[in-house]
């Protein structure tokens, strides 16, 4: 892993991190967009490290949210989404939301970092 | 290139941002859903309930104790603090249950869920749901002590909504992506609308005038007889009605318009009902009353009741509430206890009218013509254009059914004349109720008690039981409102109502109990007129029976009896089957099943098969019985079922036992025969599709969301028996909703506990712990508190401080 790649995962969480006590769910998609408009990532690791970084994220924060009350909500919404009533795999496709969603915008804010640059 | 690139990348996040943003049928926004700071994983935790809480207008601060169960204790220094607790509390654990509910009343449904609730709404805003609810608010302010109670019922609630934030609402607005409104007074208006619909809102009047027209006077009488074989009041026979001393409303010699009316809106489930009863101190194990009420209604998460003790330096009372109402409605304190089944009578007419021509700003009316009014109800409707229905209103009320609605003529239309429409303040009797102190107390409070009409049973510390059939009655003529009536015609309005005084009662009767069951409230002898609208048959004669099988009873007798699951109709129909029934013919696969419900000891328990052999039978039996009633073209409607029984076992060649479609002419034993050949071949299919028959899975009681049964968020295959029909009223989405027994023993132990949870967050604990007991007929002691002192049995202790 290189360490522009490591700068951007930390600094894409940290922005996460804040955002997300401000902004609604799309803070990530800002966080996605900003790491990368200013660390420079390459190839597939534009899309991939914001979107490690958030399903991590993400993940981490449902499951802690979550387990402190033994999944009693995410049991039923992964009965409603539907997934088995598996509140992992929920888990797991919130992780994959939010990563999707930072990705895509990691795109994006390279793209422009590029134009800028040039 | 690279602008290639960025626009594509640009367009690509937008349209990811626009994907997880909206909500798309019935899936969430889902970036917005998920999300772990602000989505559903916000809602995966129990309410906080301890600490100091700050809102606005206290005149002291509140205590708010919580036990176990997760009941609230609230203990205030006057009225308006209390009930500006009561709004607040009730909505930190029920929030978007009020709010649906009452947006149901209104008619709002569209609004949120899209056009799929345009039909629900429309009929809503044309039974005057939201028109009856501001005829309430006009009448309030003759109260103004009530009003002030309201407000500050209303402000607590909306401090709780501003105390919270998008990531912190109920989850149920994070799946349907929307935002509570401000409460106000209007909808605890429309809240009693709610409950006046479901218990005051059928009638089948207009049924009725097509089966009249279609099969004559003498069939009709004879399949919907004003007064059935049966008899065993709630206010016993032998009443004395000798001190109601004013003329009956004379029968007019005038024409009943017999149209034909091709459908009809919506009824209320007619497993709507409740059982209630108390005995006196004689008739107490203990020497003390006892008293017992089981609603039956819809069993619905969240629970339709919310268990609140609200206390004073003044009065201290506990029981269950109706989140959106002020007071505890089923309850007791020091003094009394109470409670309610539905008092049925017809307070619901339809009326045609006749429009001078096209405009419909006129309408005959005796000699003359009478001007109409327009209500505009506007139906926003989520993701469409708002739909605007002009709904026209008469003297008598919305002209419910015209061109524009479930009807052809443009020129004619059927109004509704329904007690819902009366303005009343009936939050002023659950109040006072709270606050009495003995019966005196119990019949002031009730005296101005329109509707829906309830009979309320009451027993003191001081050794009185009572029960009053308590509503606004219309006088009515003899057959008045049995049938469409003319709204030219100035006799068929209603003329007067009966006084008050004259409503039927009974206290501390010989036989040393009360009880009710939505049975016909009284007997011929009654002078007012009442007809069968429908009146239960079953449950109420083995009320009377048990109470009149022994001297004494006690708690555990109560608790028996509530969950009591005798099967009175099967026991008066299947020995008479198996009288007359040709079994010659039957297959040994049937035979087997035959011979199940023939060893079947008529008790609806959930491992037995016979109740299920025998609700289904029954149900086919009913139904190829009644094929005469099955229309296109017209709203027809199968007698009841004691009637049905009835007229089976005298009269089992009666030409209505024929099916039409065959040439055979069939009696009531060939009809046993082939419904159960029907059934034997349904049950064998389910048993090989679900396994054994048993009567907890054949049955397959719920406790439903408030959102269609949503299956995320609701129970299933409830180990409860019983059924319609059955004191243990459980039937598969309906049954006891609240089960109280209360000791009137100084000061009163109570017993109580309901299908659901006190919180209605689908991710806290509580939210559906009291479903498991309630099933198998288990109780909870309420804790009735005394004072303010913290026991062992509280668990938290949170406080209201006034905001400054």
């Amino acid at each position: 892993m290189s360490k522009q790649n490591i700068i951007n995962f930390v600094v894409t969480i940290i922005i996460t991190v804040i955002l997300s006590l401000y902004l609604p769910w799309w803070s990530v998609m800002v966080a996605g967009f900003v790491a990368s408009l200013f660390f420079n990532l390459k190839k597939s690791a534009v899309f991939f490290v914001p979107f490690v970084a958030v399903f991590s994220f993400w993940g981490i924060y449902a499951f802690i949210t979550s387990s402190a009350n033994d999944f009693t909500l995410a049991k039923k919404i992964a009965v409603l989404l539907p997934l088995g009533g598996n509140p992992y795999l929920l888990i797991l496709v919130t992780g994959f939301i939010g990563g999707l969603a930072a990705g895509v915008a990691g795109v994006f804010g390279k793209q422009l970092g590029d134009m800028v640059r040039k | 290139m690279k602008y290639i690139k960025l626009t594509l990348s640009f367009i690509f996040t937008i349209a990811v941002f626009y994907a997880l943003n909206t909500k798309f049928g019935s899936i969430p926004p889902i970036g917005k859903f998920l999300d772990p700071s602000g989505g559903i994983w916000q809602n995966d935790k129990d309410e906080t309930i301890d600490g100091n809480v700050n809102i606005q207008g206290l005149s002291a601060p509140v205590t708010i104790h919580y036990d176990a169960q997760l009941i609230p204790h609230i203990f205030a220094q006057n009225d308006l603090d209390l009930y500006k607790a009561q709004g607040y509390i009730t909505a930190k654990h029920r929030l978007w249950q009020m709010e649906f509910q009452t947006h149901a009343a209104a008619g709002r449904v569209s609004e949120l869920i899209g056009s799929a609730g345009l039909n629900y709404d429309r009929t809503e805003r044309r039974r005057g749901m939201g028109f009856g609810a501001e005829q309430t608010l006009k009448k309030l302010p003759e109260d103004p002590e009530g009003v002030a109670l309201i407000e500050a019922y209303r402000d607590g609630v909306n401090s709780y909504i501003e105390s919270l934030d998008a990531k912190s609402i109920p989850v149920e607005y994070k799946l349907l992506d929307y935002t509570p409104e401000a409460w106000t007074t209007k909808k605890t208006a429309l809240l009693l609308m709610y409950m006046t619909k479901m218990l005051a809102g059928g009638d089948n009047d207009l049924e009725y005038t097509n089966m009249l027209r279609t099969f004559g006077k003498d069939r009709f009488d004879l399949l919907f007889p004003d007064y059935l074989g049966v008899s065993n009041p709630i206010i016993p026979k032998e009443t004395d009605w000798s001190f109601i001393d004013i003329e009956m409303t004379e029968t007019p010699k005038s024409e009943l318009p017999l149209d034909t009316i091709p459908a009809t809106i919506e009824k209320p489930n007619p497993d709507n009902g409740s059982n209630n009863w108390a005995v006196s101190g004689a008739k107490s194990t203990t020497g003390n009353p006892i008293l017992a009420n089981d609603p039956h209604l819809g069993l619905n998460l969240p629970c339709i009741w919310f268990v609140m003790q609200l206390s004073t330096p003044e009065h201290n009372v506990m029981g269950a509430t109706l989140p959106g109402a002020l007071g505890i409605i089923s309850g007791f304190n020091n003094h009394i206890s109470w409670g309610e089944t539905n008092a049925t009578r017809d307070v619901l007419d339809w009326y045609k009218i006749e429009f001078k021509d096209d405009t419909r700003t006129q309408y005959k009316y005796d000699t003359t013509w009478k001007n109409t009014t327009v209500r505009v109800e506007e139906i926003k409707v989520k993701g469409a254009a708002t739909i605007i229905d002009s709904v026209i209103y008469t003297h008598l009320g919305p002209v419910t059914y015209d061109h524009n609605f479930m009807s052809d003529n443009k020129k004619s239309g059927y109004a509704m004349k329904w007690i819902g429409h009366i303005g009343a303040n009936n939050q002023r009797t659950f109040l006072a109720l709270n606050k009495a102190k003995n019966y005196d107390d119990y019949v002031n409070a009730l005296k101005n008690y329109t509707a829906p009409a309830q009979n309320f049973v009451f027993a003191s510390t001081e050794g009185d039981i009572a029960l009053w059939i308590q509503g606004l009655f219309p006088n009515k003529w003899n057959g008045q409102g049995k049938f469409l009536l003319d709204g030219s015609n100035p006799e068929h309005d209603w003329q007067s109502f009966i006084p008050q005084v004259f409503n039927a009662h009974t206290k501390n009767p010989e036989r040393g109990f009360v009880s009710s069951a939505n049975q016909r409230p009284v007997d011929e002898n009654y002078p007012f007129y009442v007809f069968n609208d429908g009146y239960e048959t079953y449950r109420n004669r083995v009320i009377n029976d048990y109470f009149n099988s022994k001297d004494k009873f006690s708690v555990d007798d109560f608790k028996a009896l509530q969950n009591n699951n005798y099967n009175l109709k099967a026991a008066e129909l299947l020995p008479y089957i198996f009288e007359t029934m040709d079994v010659s013919t039957l297959t040994s696969e049937e035979k087997k099943i035959y011979d199940q419900i023939k060893s079947w000891d008529f008790n609806n328990d959930i491992e037995k098969l016979g109740p299920s052999i025998w609700s289904k039978w029954y149900a086919k039996l009913y139904d190829i019985t009644w094929d005469e009633f099955k229309s296109e073209d017209q709203a027809l409607i199968s007698p009841y079922n004691y009637q049905t029984i009835h007229l089976m076992t005298t009269n089992p060649e009666n030409e209505f036992m024929d099916i039409v479609e065959t040439q055979k002419k069939e009696t009531a034993h060939d009809l046993f025969l082939l419904a159960f050949k029907e059934t034997a071949t349904d049950l064998i299919d389910w048993k090989a599709k679900n396994g054994n028959y048993n009567w907890q899975a054949y049955k397959g009681s719920r406790a439903g969301h408030l959102l269609q049964a949503l299956p995320a968020f609701s129970r299933f295959d409830l180990p409860i028996g019983g059924d319609r029909s059955i004191v243990n009223a459980a039937s598969k989405t309906h049954g006891p909703s609240w089960r109280m027994i209360v000791e009137m023993s100084s000061p009163p132990k109570a017993l109580g506990i309901y299908p659901g949870g006190q919180s209605g967050n689908p991710g806290s604990r509580y939210y559906d712990n009291f479903v498991d007991d309630w099933a198998i007929g288990k109780y909870h002691e309420l804790n009735f508190m005394q004072n303010s002192e913290a026991t062992d049995q509280i668990i938290a202790t949170q406080t209201l401080i006034n905001k400054e």
